[in-house]
């Protein structure tokens, strides 16, 4: 671990005496031990906090561990239960992958197409700009507090104004038929603004004459756009793609302050916390869902690696 | 009492600064001093010297936490010992619990009784007061009971208790000429006829997952007795048996009769319905009512029942009414001024200085005050006081586990479904869950 940062150093050295020479000359000993030190820092941290508490995760995950108890060994009870008998745990899978096609091919692609918009030098385009954008600035738990705010049965500004207060109000929240594509909504709308702003900084860094040279070419708008920017922004792409499928998975807060992520609005992530962090203590049991989301999350990112290795080695 | 006069022998560092930070006009300076010394002299200092004390709290809202601090207050000036009140929100601190009592608890901590403190006495999370409860008058062996672990070792005081019931608005009740109903077939008659009158005839929420626990229970100890009640709890009993589906079958028949839309429905909302008396009847405990009613005259306007008969058998010989008090973690790092102030908690005097503030709880102390109660606290204690056995509530006489991760959400699907037809499925899930969690040994 310690060998791959030496030809960085060595780029950055002045390319006056030979190479072979240099490298032994530039590399004292006190440069080792700073890059042992800083290296090896990160190492440990890495493995301590990333690598061996989810090897613990994975460990804890067959056990019927409460927090005190001594730690028994029950083989695959806890998956197998998760699997069978747990109701919530199929609503979870469900509502995760939901969010992630939700964002992926609706807000994603709205966020993509407002960037493009804004990019046109529109009239107060400064003033939708910051619109769009504000709701990043919330927390999603704030959201959460927000979507309340709006969509209450008893007390929600939709149903005042719709008429429908006194027990006839529209159950937005409590349907567990209608919640979550409420939820969605609102997560989608500070999604949207992320991805545009993300997006919108992309295209600055376009080279104007790449454009001015398809629309010469007789390129219209939108081939102008599929053709030419979009391949040529394949970094920002990336990073989008990215983004969206870590914000699907990860989603907790606004459900969490909702409903506590109960009832239609179950998702993974919760589902970990209340059996781990809750009254309930359900340590290995719920290690076994945070597994499960990590075989999830690791399928992603094991995707997109092979597919950033095999482009870069073309 | 003694404690309170220094002699020169007793004098320790501390009350030598305190009385220099006295002399020189300081009020604010003893607390701070002796806060921040917190637990460290607690070992040497003896019974008679003066302490802090940290209360963990989860009196949370505004009427609660002042109650406390009026029975702290008393406390402090009867015994000269400091106490620090450390007050979280109350679902924070109740889905923290596990944590709070593992990691760095106060010396004495808020919870409820019943099963709910039993499972941490298991689990050695808590410190033995069997010496303090010696010392307590005026508790009946129920109270005692509910305070007692597994072991037959004290774990807990009470403070107060509210009874779960039915209410009904008595002035809408005597314009349309209703009469609370006493059986089962009255309620549904009564139902009936509200929903002819245009009312909706029965307030329902279940958005927080545990308001509906309340009607479970006293439909399954109307029909099935209260010991099935403890035995179905605790595990004895299967949730697949006959009578269990005999309680989901007769629940869902209320259904046609309820506020639409409980899931998205919060417990101070339907309380608010109920106190604008846009609903004819509701099952609560006293404080929900009490606390969302908008005037007080919509308080005094509030009749409490028994929850109707189902089996004569049974008849209303039950009530759930759930207690609440403290507990000494084994953590506690000043556990003499735990135990000094858990003797306090358990008297009649902490009891009337709490509900002088809070008149939505009776007092459990036979030697308190009920001169002054309102007339909805004179209910709940006729209430109690008739009562052959108390339950406490779903999720505080079965395992925490259970009630959080396989109850909350059972009951959730049932009212969202509430078929006949979806009964069975839903009990023999509920009942592979429980085997599976009640598996693993609670200690």
């Amino acid at each position: 671990m310690v060998a791959p940062p030496v030809p960085t150093v060595e780029a950055t050295a002045p390319r006056t005496a030979p190479v072979r020479r240099g490298r032994r000359r530039r590399l004292t000993a006190r440069d080792i031990l700073v890059l042992s030190v800083v290296v090896g820092v990160t190492v440990v941290l890495d493995l301590a906090l990333i690598w061996g508490t989810s090897v613990v995760s994975v460990l804890l995950s067959f056990t019927n561990y409460d927090g005190i108890s001594p730690i028994k060994w029950v083989g695959i009870k806890n998956y197998h239960d998760i699997l069978t008998i747990n109701p919530e745990f199929g609503t979870a899978v469900r509502n995760n992958l939901l969010w992630l096609v939700f964002l992926g091919l609706i807000a994603t692609p709205f966020g993509i197409f407002l960037a493009v918009l804004l990019d046109r030098q529109l009239r107060f385009s400064r003033f939708y700009q910051s619109a769009l954008y504000l709701p990043v600035a919330l927390s999603l738990a704030v959201i959460g507090f927000l979507t309340q705010l709006i969509l209450s049965q008893d007390q929600g500004v939709v149903n005042a104004i719709l008429g429908r207060t006194h027990g006839n109000g529209i159950d937005f929240l409590g349907d567990s038929r209608l919640n979550i594509w409420m939820v969605l909504l609102f997560a989608g709308w500070r999604h949207v603004g992320y991805i545009m702003i993300l997006y919108l900084a992309g295209l600055k860094s376009v080279d104007p004459a790449l454009k001015e040279a398809a629309v010469i070419d007789g390129a219209n708008p939108v081939q102008t756009f599929l053709r030419v920017v979009f391949p040529a922004m394949r970094p920002i792409n990336v990073i989008v793609l990215v983004i969206t499928v870590i914000e699907s998975l990860r989603a907790f807060d606004i459900v969490y302050a909702i409903n506590t992520g109960r009832n239609g609005l179950q998702l993974l992530s919760v589902l970990v916390v209340d059996n781990i962090i809750g009254e309930a203590s359900r340590i290995g049991y719920g290690s076994a869902i945070a597994v499960m989301l990590m075989l999830v999350t690791l399928g992603f990112v094991i995707t997109y690696l092979v597919n950033i290795l095999r482009e870069d080695s073309r | 009492m003694t404690q309170s006069k220094l002699t020169p022998s007793q004098l320790s560092r501390r009350s030598v600064l305190r009385g220099a930070a006295l002399g020189a006009g300081v009020v604010a300076v003893p607390g701070l001093l002796a806060a921040c010394s917190n637990g460290s002299g607690s070992g040497s200092s003896g019974g008679s010297a003066k302490q802090t004390i940290s209360l963990g709290s989860n009196y949370s809202d505004p009427t609660p936490k002042k109650g406390i601090q009026g029975m702290i207050d008393a406390y402090q000036s009867k015994s000269g010992n400091t106490v620090k009140v450390n007050t979280t929100e109350h679902n924070t601190y109740q889905t923290n619990i596990t944590r709070y009592l593992q990691g760095n608890p106060d010396d004495v901590a808020a919870w409820f009784a019943g099963y709910r403190m039993q499972f941490f006495a298991s689990k050695g999370y808590l410190a033995d007061i069997s010496d303090v409860w010696s010392g307590l008058q005026g508790f009946n062996d129920a109270l005692k009971n509910a305070s007692t672990g597994a072991d037959g070792k004290q774990y807990f005081v009470p403070i107060y208790q509210y009874p779960w019931g039915m209410f009904y608005r008595k002035t809408l009740f005597d314009s349309k000429g209703y009469k609370a109903p006493a059986t089962w077939d009255d309620l549904i008659t009564l139902a009936k006829q509200m929903q002819k009158d245009g009312l909706t005839p029965i307030g329902f929420a279940d958005k927080d997952g545990w308001p509906a626990m309340g009607t479970f229970d006293y439909i399954n100890m109307r029909k099935n007795g209260y010991q099935f009640h403890v035995d179905l709890m605790a595990g004895k009993e299967a949730w697949t048996d006959q009578k269990v589906k005999d309680v989901f079958g007769l629940w869902s028949t209320l259904f046609p009769y309820y506020q639409t839309g409980a899931l998205g429905r919060t417990w101070e909302e339907a309380g608010t319905s109920f106190g604008k008396k846009e609903v004819g009847l509701i099952v609560f405990g006293t404080p929900h009512v009490v606390l969302q009613a908008p005037t007080p005259a919509d308080v005094e306007d509030s009749i409490l029942f028994p929850f109707p008969a189902i089996d004569p058998a049974n008849g209303v010989d039950s009530v759930e009414a759930p207690i609440d008090g403290f507990m000494v973690p084994k953590k506690a790092k000043n556990l003499t001024g735990a135990k000094d102030l858990a003797k306090y908690i358990g008297s009649a005097d902490a009891e009337n200085a709490y509900l002088k503030v809070d008149n939505s709880n009776v007092a459990v102390n036979s030697g308190a005050d009920t001169s002054a109660y309102t007339s909805m606290q004179k209910q709940a204690i006729g209430l109690t006081q008739k009562a052959k056995s108390i339950s406490q509530y779903m999720d505080r006489d079965t395992r925490p586990d259970f009630a959080q991760t396989v109850m909350i959400s059972a009951i959730q699907s049932f009212i969202d479904k509430h078929s006949p037809s979806d009964i069975d499925a839903l009990c023999t899930n509920i009942e592979a869950q429980k085997k599976s969690i009640f598996a693993n040994p609670v200690s």
